[in-house]
């Protein structure tokens, strides 16, 4: 599976669909948001899976190091992927 | 503090002497708490932190030979950079600098063993304090039918410390915990630690020491990934979710009903056996119409939060919780809440007390503090006396909807409506203002779905009952005293005085003015201030006032009321205790969990100038239709 970018913006974590994956790039969210995320496990480089979520798409699942996170649309919007690397398996 | 085990002339002497004091941190989800409680058992007791919401847990190991040792579980943390109240109570602790707490002689770090990558992170801070430190690789059953793999002797000389592989929830590997939470050890031998405040090299660090102890990742837990294609199911999900809302409802307010009603009838029967017991004197009629009864008021309601809580209990250490405050976050997040903040909003329909306590489960102080701040709006049992009295009073039965939906069904669930409108209005009005959230700050974790067990549930319906009865009964007990006071004093001839006569009555006269443009006279005015205790008091109260049975279906009553009170009164009046925060139980709960006056005082203050504002709009609007 492909997530489809919109080519205008990075793609972030909400390009990818059900199980698509992609490898985080950055947060662009402030300081203290960004650490408590990466030290849930959204470190820049890390590979992240979109998994199931709520009915209607929010908050969606992500899979990352090993344990599943729930986050809003409107944080995984910060959640910028590394362009090259997205994809699937 | 010596090496004397086995030494029979310590024991014997018995001199006092500081325990030792042993902490354990963890992040959230490590099972911490699991092997706090297989450490101590029933020894333990919770308190608030002076002046934050953080619960402060210590309890006592009894290890061999009789000594005690103290633990404290600290809050779940994911660092010990102080960011959250948690996390500054956590460092607090640990340094020693937190007041009425002693520094801890060693420290217990619990990991999650299927998660590792993640958790070792915390192990970096901790180990830098430079304490006595034991690892526990918890869950290790999880890591090793999931394929997953760990060398704990070659982690131990990584990290310099001791690492225990166990399992706190099958009591396995437990043996060198008991050992270390026993015995002194020495400080963490100094090993290499990453830049602590920069949480991609203590990522990396994490990982390189996975690495050299042979770390090997538990393959995905199947079962969760299975069992969430059906609780997140699109259409499924929603549909098991709202059976779970339905049975706890069902639960509150239909099974708990014959245990309710067991209770009631215990205590009544108990209090006339006292009754006979004692001679007439007003000492009799404090104890009876006072003690008694008041706590009595609130102990029938124990069944009801004994049953919340179990479930409570059930979705929380299964792991459903988390589905379900996801499933519920949308339409939260409309207000301002979270997802969490649901399940506790549902528990305020039985009763605002146990909803308080089951906010616990939201880690965001601002979500949980507004979750508090309305759950007395939601329409709790104790609203139901009134509500039936009044409304059987002043509305006759007619068929609204064909036999569906009758005048007096309507007009109750128009009450549930103006408290639910309320309480998410209120929710929308402090979220977007002095407790608004942080963006983005809504994190969930997902764990993993286990089995709960009856030892961990059964400890939560201690804990939960003893704060319960502990805080309410307290409270009620000295509101009802001082309630029989007011009634029954100054006495006329060594007998209490009519009720218009004694101080209640001259307060209730006092307040008139001020209630008159709710349409209410003194009566009301003393039935509003006897239901401070509990809101259902008012419906005895009125009973005694008129002289009559004092039961919500009681005719003689109902009859004295049309007599006394306006139509628009009787709205007034129900709209009064939609809003009102008649409830000192919830007011000393409110004080305990957000650790001080201030919460409580606003919450009375507001919810009494909305109910005050909303009956007399209330008394206005009905009175001009009628005219």
């Amino acid at each position: 599976m492909q997530p489809s970018f919109n080519c205008r913006r990075p793609a972030s974590l909400i390009d990818l669909g059900a199980g698509e994956q992609g490898i985080l790039d950055r947060i662009e969210l402030p300081e203290e948001i960004s650490r408590r995320l990466m030290e849930l496990g959204f470190v820049p480089g890390s590979r992240i899976t979109a998994a199931l979520s709520a009915p209607g798409g929010d908050p969606r699942v992500f899979r990352v190091d090993g344990s599943e996170i729930a986050l809003r649309r409107e944080t995984a919007l910060h959640l910028k992927l590394r362009p090259e690397a997205a994809g699937g398996d | 503090m010596g090496h004397c085990d086995g030494c029979p002339a310590a024991r014997a002497l018995e001199v006092p002497r500081a325990t030792r004091t042993i902490a354990l941190i963890g992040p959230p989800n490590s099972g911490k708490t699991t092997l706090f409680n297989r450490l101590t058992g029933l020894r333990q007791k919770v308190a608030n932190y002076p002046g934050v919401t953080v619960e402060q847990h210590v309890g006592q190991a009894r290890l061999d030979g009789g000594r005690e040792v103290t633990l404290v579980d600290l809050p779940g943390v994911y660092s010990l950079t102080p960011r959250s109240e948690d996390e500054q109570v956590a460092r607090d602790v640990l340094e020693g600098r937190m007041p009425g707490s002693p520094r801890p002689d060693a420290v217990l770090l619990i990991l999650d063993s299927t998660n590792l990558g993640r958790h070792l992170m915390l192990a970096a801070p901790v180990l830098a304090l430079g304490l006595p430190t034991m690892i526990v690789l918890n869950m290790a059953d999880d890591l090793r039918a999931r394929g997953g793999e760990v060398d704990a002797e070659a982690l131990s000389r990584q990290l310099g410390a001791p690492v225990a592989l166990a399992s706190a929830m099958r009591g396995e590997g437990l043996e060198p915990v008991f050992r270390f939470v026993a015995e002194h050890s020495a400080p963490p031998a100094p090993v290499e630690l990453p830049v602590l405040h920069d949480v991609p090299k203590c990522r990396a660090w994490a990982a390189r020491m996975g690495k050299r102890a042979q770390y090997q990742p538990p393959a995905p837990p199947v079962w969760t990934r299975r069992l969430d294609a059906v609780f997140l199911h699109p259409v499924f999900g929603p549909l098991i979710f709202a059976a779970v809302v339905v049975t706890v409802f069902q639960a509150m307010f239909s099974w708990a009903r014959p245990m309710m009603n067991m209770v009631q009838a215990f205590v009544a029967w108990s209090g006339a056996q006292v009754a006979a017991l004692l001679p007439a004197s007003p000492l009799r009629s404090l104890f009876i119409d006072g003690v008694w009864n008041g706590v009595g008021a609130v102990l029938v309601f124990l069944p009801q939060i004994l049953l919340l809580f179990l479930f409570i209990g059930i979705l929380e250490d299964s792991g459903y919780l988390a589905r379900a405050a996801l499933i519920a976050d949308r339409t939260m997040a409309r207000v301002g809440l979270q997802g969490k903040s649901f399940i506790p909003l549902l528990s305020a329909y039985a009763c605002a007390v146990p909803a308080i306590l089951a906010t616990r489960t939201i880690e965001n102080k601002r979500d949980r503090i507004a979750t508090i701040l309305i759950a007395p709006l939601m329409t709790c049992s104790a609203r139901l006396p009134v509500y039936t009295l009044i409304i059987a009073a002043f509305l006759p039965e007619r068929p609204l909807f064909g036999p569906l939906l009758g005048t007096r069904a309507a007009a109750m669930l128009g009450l549930y409506l103006l408290g639910f409108l309320a309480a998410f209005g209120t929710a929308r009005v402090l979220k977007s203002s002095i407790l608004k959230s942080e963006p983005a700050s809504f994190v969930l974790e997902m764990p993993p779905y286990r089995r709960p067990t009856l030892e961990s549930l059964g400890l939560r319906l201690l804990d939960r009952s003893k704060v319960f009865l502990r805080r309410a009964g307290t409270v009620i007990l000295g509101v009802a005293v001082a309630l029989w006071v007011l009634a029954h004093v100054p006495m006329i001839h060594g007998a209490a005085p009519p009720i218009e006569q004694s101080v209640a009555g001259t307060i209730g006269r006092a307040v008139e003015p001020v209630i008159r443009p709710l349409g209410f006279n003194w009566k009301i005015g003393v039935g509003l201030i006897t239901s401070v205790a509990a809101r259902e008091v008012i419906v005895s109260t009125l009973g005694t006032i008129y002289g009559m049975e004092p039961d919500a279906k009681s005719l003689g009553l109902q009859q004295a009321l049309r007599h006394d009170l306006t139509l628009g009164g009787a709205a007034a009046l129900l709209v009064f205790f939609a809003f009102a925060m008649q409830c000192m139980s919830t007011v000393a709960v409110v004080r305990r969990e957000t650790g001080g006056w201030k919460w409580p005082l606003v919450q009375f203050a507001y919810m009494t100038a909305l109910a005050y504002a909303g009956a007399f709009a209330a008394n206005h609007i009905v009175m001009k239709l009628v005219a």
